[in-house]
């Protein structure tokens, strides 16, 4: 007994090991605090999370459908019909002049014959068809641009495509993906001024949890200042109740996306099963899951840190 | 002597013309131990105060332990707090946490970390006789050990001076004279004490200096009759010469 005390005790603590454990010991003293009042303190920390969560939840719904609408980029192809009495050989000499195009990675021809076929095959329309003396389909050419390709240059091929002699009508199958793809960067950016707003939230939300908590505890604190109290020493507590409940709020913010996935992921794998897609729903990421608790940190410091600032000075022994 | 309180000239005024000081001087000595008297408004809370830096003076200069108050700022008011012990009336307890965390606060606020701390407590404690209520709440504690308590927490380190505000004025007679006796060992071994009190018996049964106040002024009744004699010693002089 003895000699674990001396062991153990050194006779004098060095000025970062002192600092370190009054800071540790504040932030377990306020820890303490919280949990003496369960359930006010549950209460603020599920506000911070949903506030968190809300947010989150709607960026995983736009990063999911950018996943699922990447694949239809390499479908950005245009399908240029010829006209009906362009022949079969000047269809193919055409298909290699557009070939040699900088701007254009491959072209297929399908044949009015292959077109027929495949339209067989699929509509159901097989017998009506055999009735048909002439082959109403035209030869196309399914043009698909370079990787590189840009709005404008994309533009400027479909211009170009279309003022050839032989080209009837030229249609771009994937128009919808680009406006599409313009939708999602603006609900994106929509979600991120709303992320703000509620960040701005939780800002109040917690500076208001701080202000009524230095409200009930101006004796102890008038009776701490008293006694030689320096203004940090009695903010201490207050900025570590911030942080907890600016990371408890994170941590639940996590919990609660994760518990969403988890009760989506059934009925989406069976979707995309029905579609015979290989999709499975992407989860916050370690950068994102890490940016969440940040959040809620730091809202949770600069939150009391404000509380602090504005209502401790006035508080002076009497 | 050396000086370890000195106001010269202080006046204190409150905000609507109240005038709690009015041009006070004195000194308190090393080692001395001294109660300032007088009614209730005589002005010895707001002494008291100036001495704490609750208070500034309107005038006059405050000068504790060669240090001027006045050049003492905002900032520096914490660290000029903890050089002194300082026990209340209402002892000022903090009543969610145990007797030994009240006492500890100073220490704990001083940068001691809780183990450190513990052997100033419990010598503290054992000053006051309340070695075995270190782990009580200061509410489960009838009233003079709740400012025992407030003692022991007011000397815990080890301050040079210690001033007290009506320390026994909750307090039965018996428990008075205890109180005084644990001030009168702290005196002993040199702490000086600067004690407010109107209980007039117990001081005289005590025996030590008194600062009698009244409307913020010294106000001594032999010593006045001594000033009325030399008066009149000159005026019948200036008679003599004219």
């Amino acid at each position: 007994m003895k000699s674990a005390d001396t062991l153990n005790a050194p006779r004098s603590s060095g000025p970062i090991a002192s600092w370190t454990v009054r800071h540790v010991s504040t932030a377990i003293g306020a820890l303490g605090r919280l949990a003496r009042q369960p359930f006010a303190s549950l209460m603020t920390i599920l506000v911070i999370a949903v506030t968190l969560a809300l947010p989150s939840a709607l960026h995983l719904l736009i990063k999911n459908t950018q996943s699922i609408s990447a694949s239809w980029d390499n479908a950005l192809d245009f399908s240029v019909y010829l006209n009906g009495d362009t022949s079969i050989d000047a269809a193919r000499r055409l298909a290699d002049i557009i070939r040699q195009r900088a701007d254009v990675e491959e072209v297929t021809l399908i044949s009015a014959d292959e077109a027929l076929e495949e339209f067989r095959d699929q509509s159901g329309f097989g017998e009506a068809l055999d009735h048909l003396t002439v082959n109403p389909l035209p030869h196309t050419l399914v043009v698909r641009p370079g990787s590189a390709s840009t709005e404008a240059s994309l533009n400027l091929l479909h211009e170009e495509l279309g003022n050839l002699p032989e080209a009837d009508f030229v249609q771009v199958d994937t128009e919808w993906v680009r406006r599409f793809h313009a939708i999602l960067d603006i609900l994106q950016r929509s979600i991120a001024i709303g992320a703000a707003l509620l960040g701005a939230a939780i800002f109040v939300i917690i500076g208001n949890t701080i202000r009524l908590d230095i409200q009930n505890r101006r004796e102890e604190i008038e009776v701490t200042k008293l006694i030689g109290a320096s203004n940090a020493f009695v903010r201490r507590p207050f900025l570590y109740s911030g942080l907890w409940y600016g990371l408890g709020g994170g941590l639940l913010a996590l919990a609660l996306v994760r518990y969403g996935l988890y009760a989506l992921e059934a009925p989406v794998t069976r979707l995309a099963g029905l579609y015979n897609s290989p999709f499975s729903v992407l989860a916050l990421d370690f950068g994102e899951s890490m940016l969440i608790i940040g959040a809620g940190v730091t809202l949770g410091l600069s939150g009391s840190w404000v509380a602090a600032a504005r209502h401790m000075r006035r508080i002076e022994p009497r | 002597m050396i000086a370890l309180i000195q106001f010269e000239n202080v006046t204190k005024r409150f905000p609507g013309g109240h005038d709690a000081l009015r041009g006070l001087s004195l000194v308190v000595e090393k080692g001395e131990m001294v109660f300032v008297t007088g009614h209730s408004g005589a002005g010895k809370t707001t002494l008291l105060r100036l001495i704490a830096l609750i208070e500034r003076p309107t005038s006059g200069q405050v000068i504790v332990d060669g240090q001027n108050t006045s050049r003492v700022s905002r900032r520096k008011i914490p660290a000029y707090r903890r050089q002194i012990g300082m026990v209340f009336q209402d002892h000022k307890l903090l009543y969610d946490r145990p007797v030994f965390d009240n006492v500890a606060l100073p220490l704990i606020i001083a940068g001691l970390s809780h183990r450190d701390a513990a052997r100033k407590v419990r010598a503290a404690l054992d000053q006051v006789s309340l070695l075995n209520k270190e782990k009580q709440f200061p509410e489960t504690l009838s009233s003079g050990e709740q400012q025992r308590v407030g003692i022991a927490r007011a000397i815990v380190s080890r301050p040079k001076l210690l001033i007290a505000d009506e320390p026994t004025g909750n307090l039965d007679p018996d428990l008075s004279l205890e109180v005084m006796r644990i001030f009168r060992r702290f005196n002993e071994i040199g702490v000086t004490l600067l004690i407010a009190s109107h209980d007039i018996a117990l001081i005289d049964q005590l025996g030590c200096r008194r600062i009698p106040l009244a409307n913020g002024m010294l106000h001594y009744e032999e010593e006045e009759d001594v000033v009325a004699e030399y008066a009149e010693r000159l005026e019948s002089e200036r008679g003599r010469t004219g």
